[in-house]
């Protein structure tokens, strides 16, 4: 099967400048996503630079080992993704469902054990508003640091409950054959989704679990 | 001509082995977490997470194919996202640099 023409908009000249032109409009997508998720980035460097101290403290409330666990299973989200990647390149269609299908199970499993946290963080008082309870003379810079761990894991977690619906759609298409070695784009851009989303977690992780640890 | 729309697929032990690098930097950046390296902490902590985003980005984005344009659209992000927490950062420090009449 060559490139068949009903996969090629009628506006490319090709496959090739349809799925370059594809690629890179993700990428501005993701720059934009970069920008929302920069913008609680800057809210963190700053009032760290203030409350180094008690974002130091707060940040021991966190269990840095469920934290890293959860890494791992995301690091192996990515990589189950980039297998599905692969076989929807080579037009392996059960190697593609497999692949997002097992992407999908680890992305709940993530979400899952960030549910969990969420729950002992409520247990612990330690969710920002009139019940936020925090011993010692860095309550404030505390509840602060909470707040933006709040705001950009929660703003993490909902990209990967967005991305779990993705997937959801990518793996349903895949299993109705909607994709083979000549087009598999879809494919590839939910891929680029994901991987991002790792990468804001791969900043996140060590920047809230690990800040008071020696 | 199925090599067209995708010129390159990336080779499953590749895919593997960074898997694997991953998960060794995210253990090794717990471990560097319980020294104190005082004003070296953070700058490690980035460095690590630095190296893990370009394995993302480079191998499973698979950037290493990407278009030269498609590079400058990511770098941009980059940039735009050091301008807003470089010049928020610039106005905080310097606020008490210079003296204002009637404060």
């Amino acid at each position: 099967m060559s490139s068949s023409p009903t996969n090629v908009a009628h506006q490319f000249d090709d496959a090739v400048q349809q799925r370059a032109a594809s690629t890179l409009g993700m990428w501005v997508f993701l720059v934009t996503e970069m920008m929302m998720f920069g913008g609680l980035f800057a809210a963190y460097v700053l009032y760290r630079s203030m409350y180094a101290e008690g974002f130091a403290e707060a940040s021991n409330h966190l269990d840095a080992m469920v934290g890293a666990m959860n890494t791992l299973v995301l690091l192996g989200s990515s990589l189950t993704m980039a297998l599905a990647v692969r076989s929807a390149q080579l037009g392996a269609r059960a190697g593609t469902v497999a692949g997002l299908l097992a992407t999908i199970v680890l992305g709940c499993v993530f979400l899952g054990v960030k549910a969990y946290e969420y729950g002992h963080k409520f247990e612990e008082h330690l969710v920002p508003g009139p019940f936020f309870i925090f011993a010692g003379s860095q309550a404030k810079p505390a509840e602060l640091f909470f707040s933006l761990y709040f705001a950009m894991t929660g703003l993490h977690a909902l990209h990967m409950v967005i991305g779990v619906a993705v997937l959801g759609t990518l793996t349903w298409m895949a299993a109705r054959n909607r994709f083979s070695a000549d087009y598999h784009t879809p494919v590839e851009i939910g891929g680029l989704y994901w991987h991002f989303v790792d990468i804001v977690w791969i900043y996140l992780f060590p920047l809230l679990y690990l800040l008071g640890r020696h | 001509m199925s090599h067209a729309t995708s010129p390159h697929s990336t080779a499953l032990a590749t895919l593997i082995l960074v898997f694997l690098a991953l998960v060794g930097l995210t253990g090794l950046t717990v471990w560097v977490a319980y020294f104190d390296l005082g004003a070296w902490s953070t700058p490690v902590a980035l460095f690590i997470a630095t190296s893990k985003a370009l394995l993302v980005v480079v191998i499973f984005m698979e950037m290493r194919f990407g278009q030269p344009i498609t590079w400058l659209a990511a770098v941009s992000g980059l940039l735009f996202v050091a301008l807003l927490i470089g010049l928020t950062m610039a106005d905080v420090v310097s606020r008490g640099w210079l003296g204002v009449p009637g404060r």
